[in-house]
């Protein structure tokens, strides 16, 4: 099937046992409840799909989507406000030019930028949420595992210095 | 059903590194988490993480008697955190702020984790996956609480005066509630009389009084009270400050005048929709008038006792419903919602025609029909009377053709399976609907928020009717939607309760997740600023240097400040870096 190209960083994973992780933004009083209404009508998408909700899209820092890839996630997904944002009128511009610059910044970093997706995901858009993360998913799958990153003790651009410290108990190197 | 179930417990106390003390409570929800998630295994893989000093499983975390268990466990572990892994913050962040608050944590340092509709109602169809999910998920609502601080919600005191601006029916009814809390009132007017569109209304149902009647006996009451002021001919030129003392000014013809209101209620009404040149004959021929039209007609022809139009007799007219409403989404600028009270206005008028000379023929033409409510006698009587109804199919609307003075409808009736029907008659009356004011400047102002259909939108429909996002700024009446008289009255009473609750407790607190500044690294560009549509950035200064500063009460915690930094110098409480870095970290590794 796929080339085998990114074995060295892939271990023994298959493409078909290859099971992409997301890490999905949402929005607290927009796609946040769109994602709920997915679960509450029993729609299923992988698990491997995890979400953090924060108040608005256009508070979205780009140096949190490379800190995503660089920790493993092989793809990020922002669940935008779009024209429903409570705060900004101008939401959907905003977040689109946040997700240009983390793609930018991705790419800077050896990152796919087709690891950043956005879609507007409204209050009660659960079947195009599911839809997307479906599509993501197999997008994901086709481009492989993201890689580690190639130069060590890489730390996000303009540094966090309080960065907590790592869980050693949780990561057992594989 | 068992509310006390709680299953085994572990305490781990140990000092921690991170010095925090972390209490966790991971939910069965009776078995809408636990039927998928193991939830005993994910208290196992969290048990032992640096700084929790509780972790245990409950079988409804919002039970009075676990959150007695919480409270008690906060007091004797001396939490200094806590992660609740339960159902969506929706629901019951605010339980358990409280909880924590009555323990006597405090609420900010409570982290809610949804284990229930994004993880094992979302994945019923893989236990084993929503399990390993649930793990990342609490370790990352741990990782989150481990880095909360303290917060206080920001109390500002509260002007005790509203500011109303539309004299309507919706805003006249709001003054006289407010006056009689004891609440000053401002009325802004911007025609040079108060009242209304309801002021031009006809004999009303069902107590048949006009609407200039019901007008007048409002501005009575309103001129026996000394703390409601009304200008008119006036517009709100200027608002500055927020909730609980915005600084107001009005200009009228004469002057212009500065008010501090706590509270601001927009009350400023509908427009009718205006059918474009040649919609079902409009503007094409006179015999084609809109409904408002034609109520000012049969308000004028009651006492004459003849209903004449162009000096004729009516002897026949129709009315083509939903003209304006409903329109199809792919239509420009489309009003694609239904004015809901056409239908009754509608039926109504018929009725009064009867009154005035039963022996005109009138025929309804309808899409479909809606009497809701009391109405729906009204629709029996009109039938009773003669009225006919005739339906028609949304994509095969009457067709309207002058011929000989008099109008020509063919239609196609529904009811008698499709019978195309030719209707000659005097008069057509097109019922149109409700649309939204222009309204720029007052938009551009205040920052309404606007929705899909070009109305004024309420936070929540059905849990906070008529508060906007805007702190301390209601909305009443047909201004955020169509609405007929009596639930006009009804929201602005609405409208009138929520600004009273504001201002007689004489404080508002405000949530203290806002954005803050680091000082040391602002150099003070302006973008931030610029970024920021509630005005909330301003240059303030420490020391010699400029800096960034956040007011506190115009902030909304949106947070969209914080990427435009280029020093990197703006974050969101809740939502630092090293928040949410900590809860990537914690969400990409992989429990083993």
């Amino acid at each position: 099937m796929a080339s085998h190209n990114r074995d060295q960083n892939s271990q023994s994973r298959t493409q078909e046992d290859f099971r992409p992780k997301i890490l999905v933004f949402s929005t607290n009083s927009i796609s946040d409840p769109g994602i709920d209404l997915a679960g509450s009508s029993h729609l299923h998408y992988p698990p491997t799909v995890v979400v953090l909700p924060i108040p608005c899209s256009s508070g979205l820092k780009p140096k949190w989507i490379l800190y995503a890839l660089q920790k493993g996630f092989d793809g990020v997904f922002i669940a935008a406000d779009g024209t429903d944002c409570p705060y900004l009128p101008d939401c959907t511009d905003r977040t689109a030019q946040i997700a240009t610059a983390a793609q930018q910044l991705v790419e800077e970093h050896g990152f796919e930028p087709a690891r950043v997706k956005m879609a507007a995901i409204c209050s009660v858009c659960a079947e195009p949420f599911v839809n997307h993360m479906k599509a993501f998913y197999e997008t994901l799958q086709s481009l492989g595992p993201v890689k580690k990153e190639s130069s060590p003790g890489e730390t996000p651009p303009s540094s966090a210095p309080n960065s907590p410290p790592a869980k050693s108990k949780n990561n057992k190197g594989k | 059903m068992s509310h006390n179930n709680h299953f085994p417990t572990t305490n781990n106390v140990s000092g921690s590194p991170s010095g925090r003390r972390i209490g966790v409570y991971i939910c069965y929800c009776g078995g809408n988490i636990s039927d998928y998630v193991d939830v005993e295994k994910v208290r196992e893989a969290i048990a032992s993480t640096e700084g929790v000093v509780v972790a245990k499983t409950t079988m409804f975390a919002c039970s009075d008697a676990a959150q007695q268990e919480i409270i008690e466990d906060i007091q004797e572990y001396q939490l200094d955190g806590l992660v609740v892994a339960s159902c969506s913050p929706k629901l019951h962040l605010f339980t358990f702020r409280g909880a924590a608050e009555r323990a006597g944590l405090n609420p900010y340092q409570y982290v809610q984790v949804n284990l229930r509709e994004q993880d094992s109602w979302a994945h019923t169809d893989d236990p084993q996956g929503a399990t390993e999910k649930a793990i990342k998920l609490v370790a990352a609502g741990i990782a989150k609480a481990k880095l909360t601080r303290p917060l206080k919600p920001y109390r500002l005191e509260t002007v005790k005066r509203t500011l109303i601006i539309g004299a309507g029916i919706a805003g006249l009814r709001a003054a006289l509630a407010l006056a009689d809390l004891g609440i000053e009132v401002i009325i802004v007017e911007k025609e040079s009389q108060a009242g209304g569109w309801v002021n031009k209304f006809a004999s009303l149902y069902p107590h048949k009084k006009n609407g200039q009647q019901l007008i007048s006996s409002l501005l009575y009451e309103l001129y026996q009270r000394e703390n409601i002021t009304l200008y008119t001919g006036a517009q709100v030129v200027e608002k500055k400050g927020c909730v609980g003392d915005f600084e107001i000014k009005i200009k009228t013809s004469q002057e212009t005048v500065t008010h501090n209101v706590g509270a601001i209620i927009v009350a400023t009404g509908f427009e009718n929709y205006q059918p474009h040149q040649g919609e079902f004959g409009y503007g094409q021929t006179s015999a084609v008038i809109t409904l408002p039209e034609f109520k000012t007609l049969v308000e004028s022809s009651r006492e004459k006792g003849t209903l004449e139009f162009n000096g004729r007799p009516i002897q026949s007219l129709a009315y083509i419903y939903c003209v304006g409403s409903r329109q199809p989404a792919a239509e420009e600028n489309a009003h694609t919602y239904c004015s809901r009270f056409c239908c009754n206005a509608a039926v109504h008028t018929a009725l009064l025609v009867t009154e005035i000379n039963s022996s005109i023929h009138q025929f309804h033409l309808y899409r479909d029909i809606r009497t809701y409510g009391k109405f729906e006698t009204l629709y029996e009587d009109a039938c009773r009377q003669g009225s006919v109804f005739i339906r028609f199919a949304e994509n095969e609307p009457p067709q309207v053709i002058p011929e000989n003075g008099q109008l020509k409808i063919k239609v196609k009736d529904l009811l008698t399976a499709g019978e195309e029907l030719e209707l000659a008659t005097d008069l057509i009356v097109l019922v149109t609907g409700m649309v939204p004011r222009e309204n720029s400047e007052l938009v551009n102002l205040l920052k309404l928020p606007i929705g899909k259909d070009g109305f004024f939108n309420e936070i929540h429909p059905k849990l906070r009717p008529v508060e906007t996002v805007i702190d301390g700024v209601f909305i009443a009446g047909t201004a955020q939607g169509p609405k007929n008289s009596a639930e006009s009255t009804a929201s602005s009473l609405a409208a009138a309760a929520k600004a009273a609750a504001l201002l007689i407790k004489g404080y508002v607190e405000l949530e203290p997740l806002i954005a803050f500044v680091d000082v040391e690294r602002c150099q003070w560009c302006g973008l931030c600023a610029e970024a920021c549509p509630y005005e909330a950035i301003t240059k303030g200064s420490l020391g010699e240097r400029e800096i960034a500063e956040i007011n506190r009460a115009l902030c909304k915690g949106c947070g969209g400040c914080v990427p435009v930094c280029p020093q990197d110098a703006l974050h969101l409480e809740g939502y630092t870096d090293e928040q949410v870095q900590a809860m990537i970290e914690a969400l990409a590794t992989e429990s083993s």
